[in-house]
């Protein structure tokens, strides 16, 4: 079992004669994992994040951070003392990049030499090219900023990072790159992260423990996101989560039953003359076409013979052995043939997979939980 | 043309004191006027307190600000000191309004994220504050600027060196040239004092012509969109680019 980082201790926020915004919140936050708060907007999870580094102070009840009460420190201490990111990426428009990452270090007395030669660094960390450093942030795109804004709050290399909605702001594309990037990062730097968010989606990909905020400030269940996909712990945890949760639950489930066939490939050359192996065989005609490297392309229909010429038709997503059965299911469900492409760790293809057969597995494994309830 | 070559020498001594009679005033209505607009921002009553205050001080007629003066703050009725006081009043009326807007210019989630980082209040103000309520700023100090700069005319009246005593002599002897050069010499001194203070603004405010991508406008959600579109080709592909090579780097 993980340490415990962050403690919170009957902490209840209530504004002027309001109901409470967090009520009597009690939960101890691993350290060194991710955990997010999640829930719908007014469920308390931004307020009960701002409550342990002291923008917020709560009516009652305590916070702890390493052991220590976050009252026992003064505010702008404690607050260098932990990364802070936002969804506005709350970079300060009049400072280069480079500037804005520094400025915690600047803060605590870094000369300002050090302090630059460390944001340098930074902006390899994530992702960044070096020569975005002496811009000004307004020249930057939407997640460029938040990559600055996340390289910002790791400048003093803080035991704790507090991400408050950070990617909400920034295009699907952009954020599921983030999320990437965060995921990886982690891998190496292994800090203390509380992330809120509102997409149940974003929280089942980056949490190591996910905490579902219900209305009025109370915590309607703390656990593992597989757990709250398979086993929600009330009504209203599960009407958040989604009707899906059967779908993203498949992101936590193995595909090691899932049996990889062969295939048969052609290269584009042998596409253009048409001189593939013979069809027939149980691909219903379809061929995948790959390059030198064996490397998919597409798919080869099996109307190419009809004389209309050689057409190739984009492939769907790859399945990459080990991954999981989401990405089995999502693989096999995409493609043309109707076959989805399993690849080695190199990319090269291994073979094809067949969505009944991902079912059959799936089926399997829930007749299997059901035995074992 | 010849009256101006022939006393140029004492219209420059008179643009001089008009100029030192004007600008002092500005800066002692911005030191004044900064602290002033914090304390108003503190809550909605005081702010409507100061607000209508400063509204209030404008109303006050010039000359008559000029007369009184002497007997309450006991200066002598030709002391310049009079004119600074005055005009120094007319600046904080107009300037506690514009530091207003100024400081509400500047946005409340950077704020929170200063306070997040650990930014005690001073340095906050001094360091995000300050410096990004300047282009708002600026905006009224060239008000204040024109508005000063043809007040101190009226000082003349009263027989304080300045600009206006061309008006006042050329009146007296009906002598319309001196006029006419008095009226030149103000045009030119405010022209430049608002060069200057343009000038000034672009020093401090690099950020603010950093020619923002398109891309990274339309990255942001609350941003609006001003580039026209034939515009955005290439600074658009250039964005592309060093996204491309951020992806890179990550991978």
């Amino acid at each position: 079992m993980a340490e415990a980082m962050i403690e919170f201790q009957s902490v209840t926020k209530r504004y002027q004669g309001g109901q409470p915004a967090v009520d009597d919140l009690t939960m101890s936050i691993d350290q060194g994992a991710i955990t997010v708060f999640v829930g719908p907007s007014g469920c308390g999870k931004t307020t009960s994040l701002r409550m342990i580094n002291r923008m917020v102070e709560p009516t009652s009840g305590t916070i702890t951070v390493g052991g220590e009460d976050v009252t026992s420190v003064p505010a702008a201490r404690l607050r260098r003392s932990m990364g802070y990111v936002m969804q506005s990426s709350g970079l300060m428009p009049h400072r280069s990049v480079l500037d804005n990452i520094a400025t915690v270090p600047r803060l605590n007395g870094v000369s300002r030499t050090d302090a630059r030669r460390r944001a340098q660094e930074l902006l390899e960390v994530v992702g960044l090219a070096p020569s975005l450093g002496k811009r000004y942030p307004s020249q930057l795109s939407g997640g460029q900023q938040q990559r600055v804004g996340v390289a910002r709050a790791l400048a003093a290399d803080p035991p704790v990072l507090l991400m408050d909605e950070p990617f909400s702001a920034v295009d699907p594309v952009v954020r599921d790159e983030l999320q990437k990037e965060l995921l990886r990062l982690q891998r190496d730097l292994a800090k203390t992260i509380v992330f809120v968010t509102h997409d149940i989606d974003e929280a089942t990909v980056l949490g190591d423990k996910v905490a579902v905020f219900g209305v009025g400030g109370k915590l309607a269940q703390y656990a593992a996101p597989e757990e709250i996909l398979r086993a929600p712990a009330n009504d209203f945890v599960a009407s958040f989560v989604g009707r899906d949760r059967g779908f993203r639950h498949l992101a936590f489930s193995p595909s090691d039953g899932v049996t990889i066939h062969e295939v048969s490939t052609l290269t584009p050359a042998e596409l253009e003359h048409d001189g593939g192996p013979p069809d027939g065989n149980w691909n219903d005609g379809w061929k995948l076409v790959v390059d030198a490297g064996r490397r998919p392309l597409g798919w080869a229909g099996p109307g190419r013979a009809t004389g209309a010429g050689p057409v190739m038709v984009p492939g769907g997503s790859l399945f990459r052995k080990g991954e999981t059965l989401r990405r089995a299911l999502d693989a096999a469900l995409s493609s043309p043939s109707g076959l989805g492409v399993a690849v080695d760790a190199e990319g090269r293809v291994a073979g094809v997979i067949q969505a009944a057969e991902v079912l059959a597995v799936i089926e399997a494994g829930r007749r299997v939980r059901q035995g074992a309830l | 043309m010849d009256w101006f070559l022939a006393n140029s020498g004492q219209v420059f001594t008179l643009a001089g004191q008009h100029l030192a009679l004007a600008v002092l005033p500005m800066v002692f209505g911005l030191l004044i006027s900064i602290p002033l607009a914090q304390v108003a921002r503190q809550s909605k009553a005081l702010r409507s307190v100061v607000v209508t205050a400063s509204s209030l001080l404008y109303t006050i007629p010039s000359l008559a600000l000029f007369i009184i003066l002497p007997t309450i703050i006991g200066t002598r009725i030709l002391d310049p000191l009079n004119v600074v006081v005055a005009l120094t009043i007319y600046a904080v009326a107009l300037l506690v309004r514009a530091a207003l807007d100024a400081f509400d210019s500047v946005d409340e989630d950077l704020r929170q994220a200063a306070v997040a980082m650990g930014f005690k209040p001073v340095a906050r103000f001094l360091q995000i504050d300050l410096p990004l309520s300047l282009p708002v700023m600026f905006a009224g100090l060239r008000v204040v600027s024109v508005s000063n700069i043809s007040l101190v005319s009226v000082a003349a009246l009263l027989g304080i060196g300045n600009l206006g005593m061309l008006f006042t002599s050329g009146l007296q002897r009906d002598f319309v040239t001196e006029v006419v050069v008095g009226i030149i010499a103000i045009l030119i001194l405010a022209l430049l004092m608002d060069a200057v203070l343009v000038l000034l603004e672009r020093l401090l405010t690099p950020w603010t012509r950093a020619g923002a991508a398109p891309g990274a406008v339309a990255a942001r959600p609350h941003a609006g969109s001003g580039a026209s579109p034939e515009k955005t080709g290439p600074a658009a592909a250039a964005m592309r680019l060093s996204d491309a090579q951020a992806g890179g780097g990550g991978a």
